[in-house]
This record gives C-alpha cells, sequence and structure tokens, in this order.
C-alpha cells in the first residue's frame, strides 16, 4: 500500500515535469531564436551604424562600396501591408458578419469550409496563380508597363489575409451572447441595427485581434509576393510601381551571401526588424483582447 | 367599467417543424390590465408571448396558423415589424443590459426609432428610468457602464429601457426568475403602478407572483388555454381540476 502510494507520487511528478518542459519549451525557443537572430543581426551594426541601415534608401549589397539601407524594404513591406489591409478587413469583417449574423444554416456552412479552404492553400500557390492571371490583369486594365507591382502583391495578399480575419471575427461575433440581439430587435432595432450598434461593439475587441492576426500574417508572408512584386529595392512612388519587400529580400539573397560577410549579417538585421514588427502587432492585438475580459 | 380589447388572439396554432407548441389557443387581452399566465414548462407559454411581438419570426421551423390582433391590426399580416415592437415591449428571463453605459442603454430605443434631440433624449431617459424606481440609484452613474449594475438593477434598466420608447403593451418573460425578493418587489410595484398607462402580460413559474400582480390569471397546459379567469377566482375556485392541481403544487 504504501509502495504503490510513492508510485504514484513519482508518477505524477513525472507527468507534471513532462507538461511543465513542454509548457516552457515554446517560451525557450523563442528566446533562442531571438537570441541567434540578435547575435549575427547586431554584428553589422560594428560595421554600418543603425541609422544608415534603417533609413538609408540605398540597398546595394554587393556593389562596392555596398549600401546596406533598408528604408526602400520598409516601404515595400508597408505599402503592401497598408494595401491588403485595407482589401482584406472591411471583406473579412463584412463577411463574418454576413457568417455569423445573416447567412442561412446551409450557406454558413459552404461559406465556412470555403474559408477553411483559402487557409489551407500554400501560399506558392497563391503566388504561381498571382503571377498567371493578376499580374497580366493589373497591367492590362492599369496600362501599366509591368503587373508586377505593390498593387498585386497587396490584392493578393488581401485574399491571402481574409480566411484568418474571417473565421477569428466570425468567432468572436458567435461569442456574443444571442441575448444582445435579441434585447435590441424587442426595442423595434432592425437587424442591421442590431448588428452595427450592438453584436459588432460587443465583439470588437476579437475583431481587432482578427484584425492584427490577419495583419501579421501579410507582413510576415514571403513567397507569394516575392512571385508578383516586381522586387526593385526603390521606394515606389505609387502603389501601381514595383516595390521589395523585407521578406522577400531575405528569402532571395539568402542563399547568395558570405557567411559573416556584413551581406549576410545584414540579413539577419532585417529579420530582427521584421521580429520586432510582428512582436508589436502581437502585442496589440492581445491588449485588444485582454481588454474586454476585463 | 367597459373593457377594451387590446390583444385578440382566435385559434393559434403554432408549431416548430412538427412540433405542436400552441394547439387552437384562443384568449383576449383588455387593455390596462395584467394578464399574467401561468402553466408548467412546455406548456407553450414563452411562445405566446414571443407570437406578440413576431419574436418566434427569427425561427426557420416556426409555422403560425390563427389570428392575432394589436389593437384590431392583424400583426401576422403585412406589417413593420420594428414598429410593432416598439408598441409592444418585452422584458426577458435573464437582466440583459446592452453592452454599453446606462444611459446609452435607455436611449438605444429611441436612437433606433430616430430620436436625435440630446434634451428630449435626457429627458426620455430620466423618466424612464424614474418609472423604473431606478433614477435615484443610478442618477449620477449614468456614464458608467450597464454591466456594473446590481443584477436587480439591470434589470430595472432593461424595464426603463422597454419604457423609454413608449409602448402600450409590455410583456414579462419571466421577470423576476433571476432576482432576489426585494428586487422582485421593486418590479411588481412597478408594474401594479404601469397599469394606469400599460397592458402587460406576464409570463411567470411563480404562481404567487401572479396572485400577486395579476387582475386574471390564464393557466397554460401542454399547449392549450386550460382556463383564463379574475386571478382571485382562478386561485380560490378554479374551474377545472387540472388548473387545481397545478395551483395547489399536485404537479408541475
Amino acid at each position: 500500500m504504501q509502495k504503490s502510494f510513492s508510485q504514484k507520487r513519482l508518477q505524477e511528478w513525472i507527468i507534471e515535469r513532462c507538461i511543465y518542459m513542454s509548457g516552457i519549451a515554446s517560451i525557450i525557443f523563442v528566446c533562442l531564436i531571438f537570441l541567434f537572430l540578435a547575435k549575427e543581426g547586431f554584428s553589422l551594426f560594428k560595421n554600418i551604424s543603425i541609422f544608415d541601415f534603417l533609413l538609408g534608401q540605398k540597398w546595394y549589397p554587393i556593389s562596392t562600396p555596398p549600401f546596406f539601407g533598408i528604408l526602400s524594404l520598409i516601404v515595400g513591406s508597408l505599402y503592401v501591408t497598408l494595401g491588403a489591409t485595407v482589401i482584406a478587413v472591411p471583406i473579412g469583417i463584412a463577411s463574418a458578419v454576413y457568417i455569423s449574423e445573416v447567412a442561412p444554416p446551409r450557406v454558413r456552412e459552404i461559406l465556412k469550409s470555403g474559408i477553411e479552404v483559402l487557409a489551407a492553400i500554400p501560399s506558392v500557390v497563391l503566388g504561381f496563380i498571382g503571377m498567371m492571371t493578376l499580374v497580366p490583369w493589373v497591367k492590362n486594365t492599369f496600362h501599366l508597363s509591368t503587373g508586377l507591382t505593390a498593387f498585386s502583391g497587396a490584392l493578393m495578399l488581401g485574399f491571402m489575409a481574409m480566411p484568418t480575419i474571417v473565421s477569428i471575427a466570425e468567432d468572436a461575433l458567435n461569442a456574443v451572447p444571442k441575448r444582445y440581439k435579441e434585447a435590441a430587435l424587442a426595442l423595434g432595432a432592425t437587424r442591421w441595427q442590431s448588428i452595427w450598434r450592438v453584436i459588432l461593439p460587443a465583439a470588437s475587441s476579437g475583431i481587432v485581434a482578427a484584425v492584427m492576426l490577419g495583419i501579421g500574417r501579410v507582413i510576415g508572408e514571403t513567397m507569394a509576393v516575392m512571385m508578383i512584386t516586381g522586387n526593385a529595392a526603390r521606394i515606389p512612388d505609387n502603389i501601381f510601381q514595383p516595390v521589395r519587400t523585407l521578406t522577400a529580400t531575405v528569402a532571395a539573397e539568402m542563399g547568395e551571401t558570405v557567411r559573416g560577410s556584413d551581406h549576410y549579417y545584414s540579413l539577419f538585421a532585417i529579420g530582427i526588424v521584421l521580429f520586432i514588427i510582428t512582436f508589436c502587432i502581437n502585442l496589440i492585438a492581445d491588449f485588444a483582447v485582454h481588454r474586454k475580459a476585463k | 367599467m367597459v373593457k377594451t380589447v387590446k390583444v385578440q388572439a382566435l385559434d393559434l396554432n403554432v408549431r416548430y417543424g412538427t412540433h405542436e407548441v400552441l394547439k387552437a389557443l384562443s384568449l383576449e387581452v383588455y387593455g390596462n390590465e395584467i394578464l399574467s399566465i401561468i402553466g408548467p414548462s412546455n406548456s407553450g407559454k414563452t411562445t405566446f408571448l414571443r407570437c406578440l411581438n413576431r419574436f418566434n419570426d427569427m425561427y426557420a421551423s416556426f409555422h403560425f396558423k390563427g389570428t392575432l390582433t394589436v389593437n384590431g391590426v392583424n400583426i401576422y399580416s403585412d406589417i413593420d415589424v420594428e414598429k410593432l415592437r416598439k408598441k409592444v415591449g418585452m422584458v426577458f428571463a435573464l437582466p440583459t443590459v446592452l453592452p454599453m453605459t446606462v444611459l446609452e442603454n435607455v436611449a438605444y430605443g429611441l436612437r433606433r426609432h430616430g430620436i436625435k434631440d440630446k434634451n428630449k433624449i435626457a429627458e426620455a431617459v430620466e423618466r424612464s428610468l424614474q418609472a423604473a424606481y431606478l433614477w435615484d440609484e443610478v442618477k449620477d452613474r449614468l456614464g458608467e457602464h450597464g454591466m456594473k449594475l446590481s443584477g436587480g438593477q439591470q434589470q430595472r434598466l432593461c424595464l426603463a429601457r422597454t419604457l423609454a420608447v413608449d409602448p402600450e403593451i409590455i410583456l414579462y418573460d419571466e421577470p423576476c426568475s433571476a432576482l432576489d425578493p426585494i428586487s422582485t418587489a421593486k418590479i411588481e410595484e412597478a408594474m401594479v403602478r404601469f397599469k394606469e398607462k400599460y397592458t402587460q402580460i406576464l409570463v411567470t413559474n411563480n404562481t404567487k407572483q401572479a396572485a400577486r400582480v395579476a387582475d386574471r390569471t390564464a393557466f397554460f397546459l401542454m399547449g392549450q388555454l386550460v382556463e383564463v379567469d379574475d386571478t382571485r377566482k382562478l386561485f380560490t375556485s378554479p374551474s377545472d381540476r387540472r388548473t387545481d392541481d397545478y395551483i395547489s403544487g399536485r404537479f408541475g
């Protein structure tokens, strides 16, 4: 009896430890990734000032002398991200409202699985489709010399961000108690009034989180943007010009750098910039979610 | 005293899919009275109540047959449902404060019906809160989130919200089932005083509450009206045995 008791204790202890290790593993990995990025990335700033890096407009990493200014890349990422956000957020939220509040049950199920399929398409496939269909369309419609533009990238990424936004926003809308809607309707509000004035405000924190995660997805996206934004590292005058994003730069150039060179370190420094941007976005999303929970 | 017929239900048959909820139900509600509806669960009380403001319309499986008139107008004809719901207010079982401030909760209905004048809104808010016996407790808290009020206060806020759009009929769906005795007493006091202005229909599982406030009481069983009579008569000498069994607690 005594022995089986201590055996049980041991078992409990082992299981507890295992769960504990799994729990903190994610934190450890994040720390390790950041340390690695920092170690490689900060080596760049021995030779190049951080202002020249962040605010320099010239990205000529392999000319002599090389220039490592990533402002044009940041602006490129910003153009594509903002464009995608402007496209994806209204459509995504409207679609979530339709699915959760308006659509009849059958249509709802079809739409939901459609969104899931959209989310499951690998980005390289979307990039490929974008190259074949979207890029020529943009070129012809807007009479441009090339369809590989920030606008094409924004359009494509908008569609990639939509499933994230729709499914998370829809969850948030579904979490609003049905009683709210009934209370509004009982006062003589129309269905649209109850959605606009009661349900959407009540779900606002979840919707903000959805938008933020959608934006995070867009900023981090690499493959599709690399294929359809043209990859010209210069600050564009408008959205119908080719741009190069931070992610595409890392992906395209990592294979050609000499390990330990400034070029190599600069790509890691770009990684740090991306890391900080997505970290901030997640922080905002987190803040939005927990503000309401209080 | 001449009684005006405010609500008339003639031969109502309601089913959800194949499930019959109300069977050949006919009932009149008179102006300025409190009619309470009692009966065991699944007797169709709430369904009947929700027919009166067309609240069952949102269920796809809802089927309605019969005639239901409010002020002589058939409400299951082609009418403006939003206007009907303004005229026929509803207070729910659980206090459902909207996620906004106390003031905005009461002003919500007014705004939805196109009233924008700030003074008018402020005046209506005060009047409604006073009528619901809540003004003194919340007059300094109008800017606070409605959820911060206590449960009983929340239910009175819901009542005030319903009054603000100036209804003629108020439907109560077990309004005190989640409240403490003191809050219940306040709601009941308000109801009795409302008789001057409103026609009220009270669905309740609490037969004592029906006995306390209602002028007439209807007993529903399995989707049928067993009997409807003056409250005192129904509780002292019901004409149907099943009513007697229910109110004396032998079933239900």
